[in-house]
């Protein structure tokens, strides 16, 4: 029963994505308005089907119905609820179908919120990620479909994969990873209907800037809880291992990051609009090739990557989408009407414009290394049969200079006035926070800070976030002076009033925050290994840790191994840790989960390597400043919310005023 | 040529110079930090000009060569491929699913007498893991390994 709907729904949402794919390029080519609304119309077909079938995944895996082949793959009677409803993304039949559905809510909504616009742009938008949304379709129907019917109908499944049932963010950090990397697919539309079209006006920028605001931040909040799972599951202390599956996250979001600015500079100067387009394209096909990385198999077993049939049909897709845009881009660049922000005008080198600029190249860079540290076993296993690895000091030797700079630009960038400052000018704005910042670091330095990059680290940190903080002072004393509003409700509207600066300023010292935090648990994290009896105490770096007992515990997934720690600050009671061990059944290897005490200056990270009779060994981590990297994280996530919400709304307004 | 023309010939120029620096670079630095794949037998066949060089080895710990020294956290065992046998000896617990006749995978350098000297030992596998069998390739350890 629930096979047969699954594959009718998954069939329906293939022919519509195929039709309205047709219906969208007739729009685009046209400029029809019937042709438009029926692509609008395929698009909604599209959402409402795949939500559907995701659906009826959802009730099969939530009722064990193990005549549905995934369930019968992930599935097991004593899962609970709600990991069996997560389990949906932990392997790859369900997480491809997760993958269409995400993209296809992304295109019924595109298709609700461009209804009023015109037809032949949006015709193109929608052709576009119906096209994309078509490919995985196809890919769910023809290799990777989970509504196969079992016969015979097994009795129970092995259960899903330990390290999805072994915390919480499990069922957080994929599907906000899935929305950024899925949702990369909008703005690239844009950007190929914007070329297709011949056009790139100021409404269209700023719904391209809206949408790209929303799915960096989801991009963002997925990288980021990414690490933060790493942290708090895999046991070794770290929150980033340069490992692939990390690496085609973040290369996307470097190259999107890039694009975010560079149209800032096309609204405000009317200069890098095509730097722009080519960014957001690039940031699109980062995602499909990260998408082939984690999803083919390449990385783990380069040898079943020619009997998988999904490894292929994705480097087709890449090298299709690779082709395609190039040529695009060949043939549109030159003919593009750009009516973006004012008439460019020429800036001096000691400008915003150039700060800007150099942003760009330095995060193509990053991306640059990223990629080539990433691909290069692969290559290399391929032109000589050797298997390496690129260690990490690679990137680190890499990308630390470089992110300095990066940090270097995001105080100068905004610190500098656009076009052709006076150096008068100029230097009124950079040398008191230069000054401030020297200061701190002094301080720093005098309580005892010698490390050459966290110092340069905390000097450009503090640069960048004094020059963010005067710039929205700035915006509050802006709206004290017009004196319309009394003082603290001056503070929300003169902020509320630039969101867009708002939001930059605050992500940008969401940056500060997490790069300082970056640089002290990298350089002063330390680590030990303890081994000790029930009743004693070993001291370390001023902590005290007493092993109170373990115990075994029988839950229904998993069995569970915990060992009871005192932890003690001096005579100050830190409270009870429990790192514990867990193992799965049918699962070879036991995972951790690691306790962690988290204070403002500082994580105790304890976890279990083993645990026997009255005996305990620990692996035991002191990491400064971790806290920092979630809140400044989160700081970024939030300004660009703040971006992006009030100009959505704008937008919104601005089409009832002319309708 | 025009004014324009001469300008974006420079841009292009000096973008080319800046690439090509970079690329220097980039491969320098990639090329100082591999760490090759070896198994007991290539270790054995590369012999004196694989001491001292930072490499992995993996292999099936072979039974009955595991102890540990609680006293000094000294951990030895033999990593083999079947055929070849190469010693090992790193310090620190043995993680808890380290067990005679898994595949693992050990970083470090061959000192030399011949000894493997780990800084890292690594068993943390995929999901689909099983335990190396006879006649398995040996570069197949390798790739059971979770984000090498």
């Amino acid at each position: 029963m629930i096979p047969t709907l699954g594959h009718s729904l998954i069939l329906l949402s293939l022919a519509a994505a195929a039709a309205g794919l047709v219906a969208g390029s007739v729009a685009g080519f046209r400029n029809s308005r019937e042709a438009a609304s029926w692509a609008r119309v395929m698009a909604g077909a599209c959402a409402v089907t795949l939500t559907l079938a995701t659906l009826l995944l959802e009730w099969a895996l939530l009722s064990n119905d193990f005549s549905v082949s995934y369930v019968a793959q992930v599935g097991s009677i004593g899962t609970p609820p709600l990991i069996a409803a997560v389990s949906l993304w932990s392997s790859l039949d369900g997480s491809m179908l997760f993958w269409s559905f995400v993209a296809a809510v992304y295109a019924g909504v595109f298709a609700w919120r461009t209804r009023h616009d015109e037809p032949g742009p949006t015709g193109w938008a929608l052709a576009v990620q119906l096209a994309v949304l078509l490919f995985f379709t196809m890919l769910v129907a023809g290799h990777s479909m989970p509504f196969e019917a079992m016969d015979p109908v097994p009795s129970d499944g092995p259960g899903p994969n330990p390290l999805l049932q072994n915390h919480v963010l499990m069922a957080i950090h994929p599907p906000t990873l899935y929305l950024g990397y899925v949702g990369m697919a909008v703005p690239f539309a844009m950007a190929v209907a914007a070329l297709a079209s011949g056009r790139l006006d100021a409404s269209w920028t700023r719904s391209l800037r809206a949408w790209s605001l929303w799915v960096w931040a989801f991009l963002t909040l997925g990288i980021l809880l990414g690490g933060w799972w790493s942290y708090e599951v895999l046991g070794w202390g770290g929150y980033w291992a340069w490992d692939p599956v990390e690496n085609a996250s973040l290369l996307p979001w470097l190259t999107f990051t890039a694009f975010l600015h560079s149209l800032i500079v096309a609204e405000r100067r009317g200069r890098l609009a095509i730097t722009s387009l080519v960014l957001v394209m690039l940031s699109f096909l980062l995602t499909v090739l990260g998408t082939f990385m984690t999803r083919s198999g390449v990385f783990n077993s380069v040898h079943s990557f020619t009997q998988s049939p999904i490894g292929p049909a994705f480097l087709a897709f890449l090298s299709l989408t690779l082709t395609g845009s190039v040529l695009l881009l060949a043939a549109r660049m030159d003919k593009l009407d750009v009516r973006v922000g004012p008439r460019p005008r020429s800036a001096a080198p000691a400008s915003r414009e150039t700060a800007f600029l150099l942003m760009d190249l330095v995060l193509l860079a990053i991306t640059a290394t990223v990629l080539l540290g990433t691909l290069y076993p692969l290559v290399n296993q391929a032109l000589t049969g050797g298997q390496v690895s690129v260690g990490a000091p690679y990137y680190e030797k890499m990308n630390v200079p470089l992110l300095l700079v990066l940090l270097l630009l995001m105080g100068l960038g905004p610190a500098l006035p656009w076009g052709k400052p006076n150096s008068r000018m100029a230097l009124t704005r950079l040398v008191p926070p230069a000054v401030l910042a020297l200061a701190v670091t002094v301080a720093a330095s005098l309580a005892g800070l010698r490390n050459g990059s966290v110092s340069a680290a905390v000097f450009l940190c503090t640069f960048a976030a004094v020059v963010s903080l005067a710039e929205l002072a700035a915006l509050v004393r802006a709206r004290l002076r017009a004196g319309s509003d009394p003082a603290p409700i001056a503070v929300f509207t003169g902020l509320a009033r630039s969101p867009q600066r708002t939001g930059a300023h605050l992500a940008h010292l969401g940056v500060a925050m997490l790069a300082v935090a970056v640089a002290f648990s990298s350089a002063y994290r330390q680590e030990t290994e303890i081994t000790m009896k029930v009743g004693e105490t070993a001291q370390w770096n001023g902590y005290s840790v007493g092993f109170v007992g373990s115990e075994r515990v029988q839950e229904s997934h998993r069995l569970s191994s915990r060992a009871s720690l005192a932890v003690f600050e001096g005579s100050d009671d830190l409270g009870e840790l429990v790192p514990a061990l867990n193992s799965y059944p049918r699962m070879a290897q036991s995972m951790g989960t690691p306790a962690v005490l988290t204070r403002p200056l500082e994580d105790l990270y304890i976890s279990l390597v083993r645990v026997g009779p009255g005996q305990v060994s620990l692996r035991v981590f002191l990491q400064p400043g971790l806290l920092w990297i979630w809140i400044g994280g989160l700081l970024m996530v939030l300004g660009s919310l703040v971006a992006a919400l009030p100009a959505m709304r704008r937008r919104r307004k601005g089409q009832e005023a002319s309708s | 040529m025009t004014p324009t023309g001469r300008r974006r010939l420079m841009l292009v120029g000096a973008l080319g110079v800046m690439l090509a620096a970079f690329g220097v670079l980039a491969s320098g630095v990639l090329t100082s930090n591999l760490v090759p794949y070896y198994d007991p037998g290539s270790v054995l066949a590369a012999g004196p000009s694989a001491v001292g060089a930072t490499l992995r080895l993996g292999g099936q710990v072979k039974a009955g060569t595991v102890s540990f020294d609680e006293q000094t956290q000294l951990l030895s065992f033999v990593l083999t491929d079947g055929e070849n046998d190469v010693p090992v000896r790193t310090t620190g617990m043995p993680p808890d699913m380290f067990r005679e006749g898994i595949g693992a995978v050990v970083e470090g350098k061959l000192d030399e007498a011949g000894i493997f000297q780990g800084s890292r030992v690594l068993v943390k596998h995929s999901n689909e893991y099983r335990a190396p069998v006879e006649g398995m390739h040996p570069g197949e350890v390798y790739e059971t390994v979770e984000g090498l």
